[in-house]
């Protein structure tokens, strides 16, 4: 964080000066923001109990009647503020953020690709949809249980998504981090498959 | 023009305002209880109505709501409906509401009040004025501050539009706060409460659901839903039709399109609405030109009548409990606001839908403002420990390739919020990109909302995709987004020209920033000079003539000199262009010919009586 404070040259500066408690610009890293450590497991209640605390110190009411460079930083740091609770507050939000500060690419490449093991399964599925987009309700069933399957499975990378963040926690290694991503890619193709499987279901159960 | 020094010891007021499309309110902190200001005559409730009389004159409130029925072509109410939008927007609202849409409005609409134009902000600043000008008076001293409340569900344009307003009638706009969060804020304060609540907002115009979370005096919304063209004006509009048709298959006759029956009409049966609040049955009575329609409706014949209307209310408060991640169970109150929630089946329904009993403690048109009225104590620093956590209602996102959108912002995020994008050239040499920003839900840039378009100029030119351009895209605790852009290369800030899709540029607000000064008061004052003038010609006409008659030479030489001094008075004061100055005279020259006027009485008296012998 900034060394010397703007406003009076002086006190050595961290979110408010020291010395005459001028608010400082915000640091744009979420975990130094709350000032927690890099993790990708964390106590939520934890988190909420900092959230409110520094809401009550940083909200843009609060600084109505300062200089116009502190209600800028405000509005600044209260946007950080809720940027970064809403992206550490979500395990999986959290492990894309990290991923991209400790130098991932995270995106849409490898979402789109089918993996293998999935193959016969998404073609079923498409068949299915197809069927169903032509009008024949009668694979609706088999929706169902395709989207208890794709839920299950998504459960099931998630257990392992927990271990793998605990393992990061621990020894911080690069290659826990490209398990990871492997896992929140097939993961993030897992959560599309639910999404269509819903849809879906939900068009059948209006016609009904 | 002169001015008031206020005693600058004393703490400024900040008034909070609930800005609403029926009925508009200020309140201020009295000391630690929000309270509202009444208007000079009395009434709390400011009817959100503004008439422009022939002679330029604004008129506001109560006085204007009487010329709806007298000058509907000069009159106006419900403008809230077109804040913030475009003339394609409102195609539904011109079938049902009497707005005169001035020829060549696009995307700001401009609304024909008698030989004038004006849009809707400027519209919304006369009743923003008129409240100003209530609380300066009952305050006694000057107000320049406020927090204006609007419904949760407004978007960007919509605020902006408010905000506009606010400057346009000179107040400097802290804080726009979402009604039902203000609601939210007006009940905790005496409460003190824990939970979960959620307020259902049925105003005149708009309908609004927020779900909160209490927490040890912070009111975090956890999420909003709504629709902007729902409310009590949909009510009236369904009870307006029914009549209109039961009188034209007795009369023969189609009222619809008569400004000033409709008008009245519309007046009766929203007291038929009102009374089936409280009464069983209820009868719409019209009056018009000698003959008489009535007709009877029983509240079950109005539940029908807008069951669908209540219904829509519902989809929202379904959503919204979904985003909110809580169930019906979870809601430990309920908090009922607008006039629409006295009505008995909106109260049920939404008794059934949360299971629980909504509050209603509060007078339901006075709640917004209270809140507005807190807020302004917490910005003031008056109030403390109690903080709002507000937030957005519509994703925010920008158009990609194939008109698709990306989304920057989701919907419920908390405010302020904020997103970063790069961007980059398409083109050799390229020194601009145009960014088109939209809000809505839905995938495709045509079923958005556009905002805006802003455009990245001056881009060094250097090959294709080797430009990046960081956009910071920062919606403020008001709703309102805010853009920012720097070369990633060097550092340096893009400068971006913004252009709204909708509302007012920066330059047409300040230009009638100006005008408004000029302009309504100028055409006012133009007005009553000319008034002014008539009466001078009148009383000095009158005094001419008596000064050639016997009474003149009854009067001392004092009593003569003093009026022919006032005489002169006057007609120095005649040119001058201050109606105040020209009636202080006309008084002056009055008094002064007191005792002359009496003579001429005497001398008449006297003559007709001495008459009969002559």
């Amino acid at each position: 964080m900034n060394s010397v404070c703007w406003n009076c040259g002086e006190g050595t500066a961290s979110r408010f000066c020291e010395k005459c408690k001028a608010l400082q610009a915000p640091s744009p890293d979420y975990f130094e923001f709350f000032e927690i450590p890099r993790k990708l497991t964390l106590d939520a209640k934890d988190l909420e109990t900092r959230f409110y605390a520094l809401s009550r110190q940083l909200h843009p009411d609060l600084f109505s009647r300062r200089s116009a460079r502190e209600r800028e930083y405000s509005l600044e740091a209260t946007a950080i503020l809720n940027d970064a609770y809403r992206t550490l507050r979500d395990p999986i939000s959290r492990a894309l953020y990290v991923l991209r500060l400790e130098g991932f690419e995270v995106g849409e490449q490898g979402t789109k690709d089918v993996p293998a093991e999935l193959l016969e399964e998404v073609f079923e599925l498409n068949m299915a949809l197809e069927e169903l987009e032509a009008g024949d309700d009668s694979v609706a069933p088999q929706l169902v249980e395709a989207r208890q399957r794709f839920e299950d499975m998504r459960d099931e990378l998630d257990r392992r998504l927990g271990d793998e963040f605990a393992a990061w926690d621990a020894a911080h290694k690069k290659d826990t981090l490209a398990a990871i991503r492997g896992l929140l890619n097939r993961r993030k193709y897992m959560t599309n498959l639910i999404a269509q499987a819903n849809e879906a279901t939900a068009n059948v159960s209006d016609r009904v | 023009m002169f001015q008031i020094e206020f005693d600058n010891q004393t703490p400024e007021h900040v008034v909070g305002i609930d800005l609403g499309t029926t009925n508009s309110l200020v309140a201020y902190m009295n000391l630690t209880r929000p309270e509202i200001i009444p208007g000079q005559d009395g009434d709390k409730l400011v009817p959100s109505v503004v008439s422009v009389s022939p002679d330029s004159e604004i008129i506001v409130g109560n006085r204007a709501r009487r010329e709806l029925i007298d000058h509907p072509e000069r009159t106006i109410y419900s403008v809230k409906r077109l804040m913030g939008r475009g003339v394609a927007d409102v195609q539904d609202e011109l079938k049902l509401f009497p707005f005169r849409i001035a020829q060549g409005s696009e995307s700001v609409i401009r609304v024909q009040l008698g030989e004038k134009t004006f849009t809707p902000p400027e519209i919304s600043a006369f009743i923003l004025r008129q409240l100003k000008k209530n609380a300066e008076a009952f305050l006694g001293a000057a107000v320049t501050k406020a927090v204006i409340t609007v419904p949760a569900y407004f978007n960007d344009a919509q605020r902006q539009a408010t905000r506009d307003a606010g400057r346009i009638a000179g107040l400097e706009v802290l804080r726009l706060v979402n009604e039902p969060t203000a609601a939210a804020l007006a009940y905790g304060l005496d409460k003190r409460r824990e939970g979960i609540v959620a307020v259902y907002d049925l105003g005149g115009g708009t309908f609004d659901i927020s779900i909160l979370r209490l927490h040890e005096g912070i009111f975090e919304v956890l999420a909003t839903n709504g629709d902007t063209h729902l409310g009590g004006d949909d009510i009236d509009n369904r009870l307006l039709r029914i009549a209109l048709e039961d009188i034209q298959s007795e009369w023969g006759e189609d009222l619809s399109r008569n400004g000033e029956a409709v008008q009245t009409l519309r007046r009766d049966v929203i007291r038929a609405k009102e009374e089936l609040s409280f009464a069983p049955v209820a009868s719409i009575v019209f009056a018009w030109h000698g003959r008489q329609y009535a007709r009877e409706i029983t509240r079950e014949l109005f539940e029908d009548l807008i069951r669908d209307i209540v219904d829509r209310t519902l989809g929202p408060c379904r959503d919204c409990m979904q985003d909110a991640n809580v169930t019906p169970e979870q809601i430990d109150e309920v908090v009922l606001v607008g006039g629409s929630t006295r009505i008995p089946l909106v109260r049920s329904a939404v008794e059934v839908l949360f299971r629980a009993r909504p509050h209603t403690e509060l007078n339901p048109d006075e709640v917004v403002a209270l809140g507005a009225a807190v807020q302004a104590g917490i910005l003031a620093g008056t109030v403390e420990n109690q903080l709002l956590l507000d937030v957005t209602p519509l994703s925010l996102g920008i158009e990609t390739y194939g008109g698709v959108v990306s989304k920057l912002v989701h919907r419920n995020s908390t405010i302020p919020a904020s997103a970063s994008e790069s961007f980059t050239t398409g083109v050799d040499g390229q020194t601009n990109v145009l960014i088109h920003v939209l809000q809505g839900e839905r995938e495709l840039a045509k079923d958005c909302r556009s905002l805006a378009r802003f455009d990245l100029k001056g881009i060094d030119p250097m090959p294709a995709g080797m430009a990046r351009i960081e956009v910071r895209f920062l919606i403020d605790a008001n709703g309102i987004l805010n853009v920012t852009a720097r070369d990633a290369r060097t550092g340096k800030e893009q400068s971006i020209d913004i252009k709204p899709s909708y509302g007012l540029t920066d330059d047409q607000v300040e230009a009638m920033i100006e005008a408004s000064i000029d302009h309504a008061e100028e055409d006012y004052q133009a007005a009553q000079v000319a008034q002014a003038r008539v009466d001078a010609d009148a009383i000095l006409a009158a005094t001419d003539k008596a000064k050639r008659g016997d009474a003149w030479f009854e009067l001392s030489e004092t009593e003569r000199k003093a009026i022919n001094d006032a005489i002169n008075q006057l007609q120095l004061a005649y040119h001058a262009d201050d109606h105040h100055v020209i009636r202080a005279k006309i008084d002056a020259l009055n008094e002064a010919t007191q005792k002359l006027a009496e003579n001429i009485m005497n001398t008449a008296v006297q003559g007709a009586l001495k008459g009969t012998k002559i």
